[in-house]
């Protein structure tokens, strides 16, 4: 190469990795890295949620005819083998709580027939497991932004944090998907009560993110400014495990 | 003759590539053997009857596969490495999209002379393992560079993006004209497996053309003729 070739070559290596600063920095400002940013796969895994972030912040998930509904709703698992469960569920889950806390004004507590009062709404979705199956199903539930307002979310929350009486399964989404009008906290399907199979008495139904997402057995809501005291700090049980918090794609 | 060395941005996005679509096809099986069973329209599980399956042990014990036994997990960092190397392999792409454009690689090197003669007289050629007379690429090898790079590589992204819900729930036509997700999912599929037959093909006739020349060509863009 020549001196100019080199000089080249320099300049636009420099602007190239000052460039990717400024953006990096500006996708954290607007809030488009995902807490498992870190990593070989962080780039690629960041790529993808702040593009899909900036597409489909507003965007609804196709809802469904009735027609459309499947006949044969994978349940992907039996109810859990819990103690704790299994004496709720002997009583019809009428001792089920869902606690929200966090960054809330008013921090509650609620039975199911207190989420019940709330005015039910239904979407018929669409749930596709990171495995490659799929069904479509009625999801019946409240939507999980009237909770938050009722619990009253403080200006600097970012995430929220939802565990399920499993304790290997908790997830967290970010406010963009928390205050959706479609993500619910479903405890019906197909215009009946959630199955146990389907995460009955209440699940998280996240309908833009892949299954692993709409997490079952939901007890507790946290809502937070960081992600970094919850476990391994990644977001989720889903990056512990090896598999990506961000569940658009 | 247009001069039949490949330029540096053709070597350096074919080598990228390469890497790509190797992680994506390896990623890409992992994922397939977590559900080896395909269905066409909008949904399909293990309680649905299959269009058809692939006759492997599935990695979830969830899956009838008729095997008593599951294979290990890998879909984590598959998932991971399938969509970082789809970015990259998209990028890569664009860069030779727009070179292939601008510097009229595509209309010089790619587009074939369309007439019947030059083509029959390429198939002809490749029926007979006669050598081609040019060092420029013959018709039947530029068709099926362009049915790659202008069909296949378009419909893998599409297909793909089209199982992403977040992507479909603001660009919902993207699956609703595949016939849905299922549908989309089976297309991809069958779309890896012409891009599995053209590598294939395309490394038979490296070898029968000279396997250190052709990698000698596409790595330092000189051929032995030019040394």
């Amino acid at each position: 190469m020549n001196r100019r070739q080199w000089l080249t070559a320099g300049i636009s290596t420099a602007a190239g990795a000052a460039s990717l600063t400024v953006a990096a920095r500006i996708a954290n400002k607007y809030g488009l890295i995902p807490p498992d940013h870190g990593g070989i796969y962080g780039p690629g895994e960041a790529l993808t949620y702040a593009s899909q972030r900036l597409l489909t912040r507003h965007s609804l998930a196709r809802e469904f005819s009735r027609s459309q509904i499947s006949k044969t709703p994978f349940p992907n698992g039996e109810p859990p083998p819990l103690e704790a469960y299994q004496r709720l569920q002997a009583n019809k889950f009428a001792g089920w709580r869902l606690a929200v806390d966090g960054m809330v004004a008013r921090p509650a507590s609620f039975s199911l027939d207190e989420l019940k009062a709330y005015p039910p709404a239904s979407q018929i979705t669409h749930l596709a497991c990171e495995e490659g199956w799929s069904f479509v199903a009625e999801w019946i539930g409240v939507p999980l932004h009237h909770i938050l307002n009722a619990a009253g979310i403080l200006p600097q929350a970012k995430y929220i944090v939802y565990f399920s009486i499993q304790p290997e399964w908790w997830d967290s989404i970010d406010m963009a998907d928390a205050l959706h009008p479609q993500t619910f906290l479903a405890y019906g399907m197909n215009g009946g009560a959630l199955p146990p199979g389907h995460g009955g008495p209440l699940r998280m139904r996240v309908p833009r993110h892949l299954g692993y997402k709409s997490v079952k057995y939901i007890t507790r809501l946290t809502v937070t400014d960081s992600l970094k005291s919850f476990g391994k700090g990644l977001g989720s049980a889903a990056p512990e495990a090896g598999y990506s918090w961000y569940a658009g794609i | 003759m247009a001069d039949p060395r490949h330029p540096a941005t053709v070597r350096l996005t074919h080598w990228i590539a390469t890497l790509c679509f190797f992680a994506l096809l390896l990623s890409g099986m992992e994922i397939v053997i977590s559900h080896p069973r395909f269905y066409w329209g909008e949904d399909g599980n293990s309680l649905t009857p299959p269009l058809f399956k692939i006759p492997i042990p599935a990695s979830r014990s969830t899956v009838p596969t008729g095997y008593n036994y599951t294979l290990p997990d890998q879909n984590g960092w598959s998932r991971y490495l399938h969509f970082q190397a789809a970015w990259l392999a998209v990028f890569i792409g664009l860069v030779y999209a727009l070179y292939g454009l601008f510097t009229r690689h595509f209309r010089n090197r790619l587009l074939p002379d369309f007439s019947w003669q030059a083509i029959s007289t390429s198939i002809g050629n490749h029926l007979r393992f006669k050598p081609e007379p040019s060092e420029d690429y013959n018709a039947v090898q530029r068709l099926s560079y362009l049915f790659v790079i202008f069909i296949l590589s378009p419909l893998v992204v599409w297909t793909g993006l089209a199982m992403s819900p977040a992507f479909v729930s603001a660009f919902p036509l993207t699956v609703i004209t595949l016939g849905g997700q299922q549908s989309a999912r089976t297309i991809h599929f069958f779309v890896t497996i012409l891009f599995v037959l053209f590598l294939l093909v395309h490394l038979v006739m490296i070898f029968l053309t000279g396997f250190r020349n052709r990698m000698r060509a596409m790595i330092t863009g000189r051929t032995k003729e030019h040394v």
